[in-house]
């Protein structure tokens, strides 16, 4: 589980370009809870990622996965329980390495590396096997460089290099933003089915109404800097894009003018 | 070309090989332009050529020679990673403090080494010509770093350190610690550069403060010209192609310097140099429309 207390983040602070994204932000994603977040450009939905993820060091407040207090900690040390899959297909893999490379690459996340060979034959075996549950042929390609793949494969090979070794909880920054529809649609789906069969903790943000509502089980809407709503269980099934609208200019007592939300 | 001339174009090819795979290292791997290779080198001739003329044991010499050169690539790396200075700049500051302290070292502007004990002295044994000598111990040396730095970048740290390079924001979020690699990077690259400089005085006969001049250019020729006469389609061919790289620059200054038509000597040297280079980053644009890509 992840719990985030009191956080502010101020950019360029004392200079003319500061700009306060949170100001005392608390969320709490219990073990488990598939959470997706919507908001519109410049809401704070990349900075909370990139805060959770250790990019950006915010000026105040705690970040505890399970008990652990890893708010003083950099971005690789917080690895062994966060993993991330980033907007930019090109942004999440190594092009100029291979297949099986990323992918031991990611197998050693959170540990230590040593001078051991980087690819073993247990190893291989792991990936032929991960590789092949994603039915794109892919367990026949493992010495092809990444950069050879779709955005589309990359994508899905970047969701099982996060999901190779255990972790406390998944940051889904955009991850079908860059895709066509049709491919969007096959990496949600796979997203969907890892996180079930891991019972994994997710955090998702996305750019589009629909996507937030067809998965998770939570949908979270930020508003510069602030959450506008919060729901989840029946409250949510219930609910189509224009209520999430209604919600919306309920809330903050205006409307919604961001395309991309209601188009995506 | 004389057999001599050959033999020693050969010679100096394996020592700038080892330079190479240096600036291979920092500029191919890292993504780092590192100009402490002009400061490096020099530095592992004056630590060896000292060290050899107080009675030091040659190979002793020659390993504290590549340890100070990791010591001044990690400093460089360390302004760079924790002081956020711009590498180039980082790497120019390194270079013009180690003019200084090669004077240092060596407490003068040069060191002879003729008629003492060096790595050479228990080979000039072999029933061999002395042309062969110095090239034949370099190519079993350069051959067995060869091997080490591709076996290196195939291991845990060496493909963490590959994707530091070239993805930094994905390795850290696989839990590589990009600043640490860097540091160990430039460092491995700088100790060959100096292992280069120690090798270099030690067939050479003298170590001298000015020996590093347009040593980065002399690397940088060997990664790209290589690069430009065989396909790098994995990180083994990589590493060998900047190994023929060098082997290849040398020749062909050797030849250009020994063909009497051309008219060129010795002092031309760096203008050649510069030549070749432009030459082996444009040569590859020319290729590809032909081949139709």
């Amino acid at each position: 589980m992840l719990r985030i207390e009191g956080l502010s983040l101020v950019f360029h602070p004392n200079t003319p370009l500061q700009k306060q994204v949170f100001k005392d932000f608390n969320l709490s994603i219990p073990h488990g809870q598939f959470v997706t977040l919507i908001g519109s450009n410049g809401a704070g939905k990349s900075s909370l990622l990139n805060a959770i993820a250790g990019e950006v060091h915010p000026q105040a407040g705690r970040l505890y996965v399970g008990e652990r207090d890893i708010s003083a900690l950099a971005t690789h040390q917080r690895a062994p329980w966060i993993a991330r899959v980033f907007q930019d297909p090109m942004a999440g893999t190594c092009e100029h390495l291979s297949i099986e490379e990323n992918l031991a690459l990611a197998i050693k996340r959170g540990q230590k590396r040593h001078l051991n060979r980087a690819l073993k034959y247990e190893y291989r075996q792991i990936f032929c096997e991960r590789l092949a549950s994603l039915g794109l042929g892919l367990e026949n390609r493992l010495q092809d460089l990444m950069g050879q793949l779709s955005g589309g494969q990359r994508q899905a090979v970047s969701l099982l290099m996060a999901t190779l070794q255990p972790l406390d909880i998944l940051l889904l920054d955009e991850h079908t933003a860059a895709l066509d529809p049709k491919t969007a649609a096959f990496v949600l789906n796979l997203t969907a089915q890892i996180v079930k069969q891991q019972n994994l903790t997710v955090l998702m943000v996305t750019h589009s109404m629909r996507q937030a509502l067809a998965v998770g089980d939570r949908t979270l809407m930020l508003h510069e800097g602030k959450l506008v709503f919060d729901v989840s269980g029946e409250q949510r099934k219930a609910l189509e894009v224009k209520d999430l609208l209604a919600l919306f200019s309920h809330n903050v007592g205006e409307e919604l003018s961001d395309d991309a939300l209601l188009l995506g | 070309m004389s057999t001599i001339a050959f033999f020693g174009a050969i010679e100096t090819g394996l020592i700038f090989a080892l330079v190479a795979f240096g600036v291979f290292i920092a500029f191919r791997v890292l993504n780092f332009p590192d100009l402490t290779v002009d400061g490096s080198f020099p530095l592992g001739a004056a630590v060896a050529a000292s060290l050899i003329v107080a009675g030091y044991h040659p190979w002793w010499a020659t390993c504290i020679a590549m340890g100070a050169g990791f010591v001044a690539g990690s400093v460089t790396a360390w302004l760079n990673v924790r002081l956020q200075i711009l590498h180039l700049l980082a790497s120019i500051l390194t270079m013009i403090a180690l003019y200084s302290i090669n004077l240092r070292i060596m407490g003068r502007p040069n060191i002879a080494l003729l008629g003492e004990t060096t790595v050479l002295t228990p080979w000039e044994a072999l029933p061999l010509p002395y042309y062969l000598i110095a090239p034949l111990f370099l190519a079993l040396v350069v051959a067995l770093i060869c091997w080490g730095l591709i076996a290196f970048m195939h291991s845990e740290t060496g493909l963490a350190m590959r994707a530091a390079g070239a993805n930094p924001r994905m390795a850290r979020a696989q839990g590589v610690n990009t600043g640490y690699l860097t540091i160990l990077g430039i460092g491995l690259a700088n100790a060959l550069v100096a292992l280069a400089g120690a090798f270099f005085a030690q067939t050479q006969g003298s170590a001298d403060v000015t020996m590093g001049v347009g040593v980065i250019v002399v690397g940088l020729a060997a990664v790209i010209g290589g690069e430009a006469l065989i396909a790098t389609t994995s990180l083994a061919r990589w590493v060998v192609a900047v190994l023929i790289g060098a082997l290849v620059y040398r020749l062909a200054v050797a030849l250009a310097l020994n063909t009497d038509a051309l008219g060129l000597q010795a002092q031309d040297l760096n203008l050649v140099t510069s030549v070749l280079v432009t030459l082996a980053i444009v040569a590859p644009r020319f290729k590809k429309p032909l081949s139709k890509r």
